[in-house]
């Protein structure tokens, strides 16, 4: 991969020698992913970004990216793309704060955005989306919709945003079903369908009849097909991949964000700053709410539209913890935005324990 | 019943691809080549198999086509450590760097795309059958049955392999020749023995293994492709070969066990017995060195083949 790196880099190199005496140098952009593009979930979305800002801007800039890039090797490869041109730089993954921090800091004139993550510097902006938003959505219907009143949730790694999700959706499926049960299971992988489906099915065979994922391929949507089972998508909609499952998928919509950066650093106004929105900044999208009665997905629109509107908000105190106490509320009224981005216990109803 | 026959389900499933992949690179390492390329043909097997199969609607044809890219792979990398006596390291590793980027490039048309997962076979329900209903334990026997008889077709395939590398190996005369070969390729070679062909023939056997474990990740596993869909079971296989200490059967017990302990720990997990999950995942890795720890205690060698890995030039 690197060696293909190097060789586009010096491509571009050439090319850049050859065409600059005509036109003004191309703006270059990179991205880096963790996963395949190609895995109609979370970076499948983060290119459809990437695409966008190509139409958008296609003739001042030239974008590249990197797939599949492992999160903690991650600085070489970043590095690469600054040796290669790149002017802004998107790092996509909660794993590549720490790299991108170490990169940023010895190419001052290079910007970098980091998605999901919490440290900036002068030169690293942050970027994340309020995921947890639909999944309180997810569990508004999942509370409305299970019989067997357990769910199962596919999880990939003991983080913030992944933790603040499982509170969010419990938090959601409360508010309509008290007894609701949760079953939580780490594939502790981004990316692994075959173990995502081992997961799901791992799930559905104890005796959950919806299952939800915090993982990128669709695998356990699939299985959940299979079985004749419930379940949500993730990052994209993802109904193809199981029709008669799907009852909605959270999307993540990165375009606009995307396409205002590299405006941002084209009309020489870019500055580090932390962009976190949801469903009112149109970071996230709900796909259509199918496979459920229509009660079920008016009352998921409703609860959709409130959130957006700043009416309902998924954290909204007093939330209890495990232990039965309540969690000091920081904001008002709600938990504030960096309790939310540092969440690190479970709320009250969750009977399992958050590997540390 | 039910829940255990679910879980073993799931076991046999998780297992299987790895079986496969590893049987064929146990040949290729009795052979005295170590191929480190089973990712990359897995991964190019995969992607092969399912395009084959969506553009012809077929799976016995995404099954061929996908064990032909696994052995045209292996057989470039036949070409590079046979031919021209590289570095069987580095080659395979190139292999497996070239092979996934292959499979993206092949997959690429197809990301997104699904189709139905290969059948189970369906035995019939005996409880149902009027003259047997009242036979004790009708409805546990047809459990039973449906379970043995009920797999997928690979299932079946990869037990007959296992069973079928153990015979060739241990008792037919071509297996004896081809351990001598990777024991010692010096006297097999002045013995008369072809060394480079009997290796050529193993490399492709290991290439149509990997590509039919590949197979069975995106035409049965999870019937859908995506770039990077082997997550590493390529690796899994090579340290399975070790773990086995390069015998057919301890390789068959030994990849139902890392099967069993991947699905296990998810299974623990979802009824929370608080079994820290990262160090579960890491447990077939852990396993094989220990098992490697153990067996180098035990005795002076731990049953790699001699020549293995070591490039062989035939003197004219």
């Amino acid at each position: 991969m690197r060696h293909l790196i190097k060789l586009a880099g010096a491509a571009a190199l050439a090319i850049g020698l050859s065409t600059s005496g005509f036109a003004a140098e191309k703006l270059k952009v990179a991205f880096v992913y963790v996963g395949p593009v190609g895995d109609f979930g979370y970076s499948y979305q983060h290119n459809e970004g990437r695409l966008a800002v190509e139409k958008a801007l296609g003739d001042k800039v030239e974008t590249t990216f990197l797939e599949s890039v492992p999160e903690p090797d991650s600085d070489r490869a970043i590095e690469q793309l600054v040796r290669a041109g790149n002017k802004l730089i998107f790092t996509t993954s909660f794993g590549y704060m720490e790299p991108t921090l170490k990169v940023a800091a010895k190419y001052p004139n290079v910007f970098f955005e980091h998605a999901t993550g919490y440290k900036r510097s002068a030169n690293v902006a942050t970027y994340s989306a309020k995921f947890h938003e639909g999944r309180y959505v997810q569990g508004v219907i999942a509370g409305k919709l299970t019989k067997a009143n357990v769910i199962g949730y596919v999880a990939s790694f003991p983080i913030p945003e992944v933790v603040s999700g499982i509170n969010a959706f419990m938090l959601g499926a409360q508010s309509v079903n008290k007894d609701i049960k949760v079953k939580i299971v780490w594939a502790n992988t981004w990316f692994d369908p075959g173990k995502e489906a081992d997961a799901a099915k791992a799930l559905l065979d104890q005796g959950a009849d919806i299952i939800t994922q915090h993982t990128d391929s669709p695998a356990p949507l699939q299985q959940a097909e299979a079985r004749g089972k419930l379940a949500f998508g993730q990052a994209s909609d993802m109904i193809r991949f199981a029709p008669k499952t799907t009852l909605t998928s959270i999307v993540d919509n990165w375009n606009d964000y995307y396409i205002a950066r590299v405006k941002a650093v084209l009309d020489g106004k870019w500055k580090s700053e932390d962009t976190w929105g949801g469903f009112d900044a149109n970071l996230v999208n709900m796909a259509p709410y199918t496979n459920m009665p229509a009660d079920v997905a008016k009352m998921a629109a409703d609860t959709e539209a409130a959130i957006k509107s700043g009416k309902l908000h998924p954290f909204t105190c007093p939330v209890m913890g495990q232990d039965g106490k309540e969690i000091e509320c920081k904001g008002k009224g709600v938990l504030d935005d960096g309790q939310i981005l540092s969440m690190n216990f479970y709320i009250k109803g969750i009977d399992d324990k958050l590997p540390q | 019943m039910d829940f255990a026959a679910a879980i073993m389900i799931t076991v046999i499933t998780a297992t299987t691809p790895l079986l496969i992949a590893a049987l064929g690179e146990l040949v290729v390492e009795k052979s005295g080549v170590l191929n480190l390329g089973i990712e990359g043909m897995m991964a190019t097997g995969a992607a092969c198999g399912f395009a084959a199969a969506i553009l012809t609607g077929s799976t016995f044809v995404g099954v061929a086509a996908a064990i032909m890219a696994g052995m045209a792979l292996s057989a470039v990398f036949a070409f590079l450590v046979l031919g021209l006596a590289a570095n069987q390291v580095a080659s395979g590793l190139a292999l497996t760097i070239g092979g996934i980027g292959l499979s993206g490039l092949i997959g690429a048309g197809f990301v997104g795309t699904t189709r139905q997962p290969v059948p189970r076979f369906e035995f019939p329900d005996l409880s149902a059958v009027d003259l047997l209903k009242d036979v004790p334990y009708i409805v546990e026997i047809a459990g039973v049955l449906q379970f043995v008889f009920g797999q997928d077709p690979f299932v079946y395939v990869s037990l007959v392999l296992a069973g079928g590398i153990f015979w060739f190996l241990g008792r037919s005369r071509a297996g004896l020749l081809l351990k001598a070969i990777g024991e010692n390729q010096v006297s097999a070679h002045s013995l008369g023995l072809k060394v480079v062909w009997t290796r050529f023939l193993a490399i492709l056997f290991g290439g149509a293994c990997a590509g039919l474990a590949g197979a069975y990740l995106s035409l049965v596993y999870t019937p859908f492709w995506s770039p990077g869909m082997t997550a590493g079971r390529g690796w899994i296989a090579l340290a399975l070969v070790v773990f086995a200490s390069w015998r057919p059967l301890r390789l068959l017990f030994g990849a139902y066990f890392f099967g069993a302990a991947t699905v296990l720990q998810l299974h623990a997990q979802a009824a929370s017995l608080g079994i820290p999950a990262q160090l579960l995942s890491a447990f077939p890795y852990i396993a094989t060195i220990i098992a490697l720890v153990i067996m180098s205690v035990g005795r002076t060698s731990i049953g790699a083949p001699a020549s293995l890995g070591t490039p062989f030039v035939p003197d004219r």
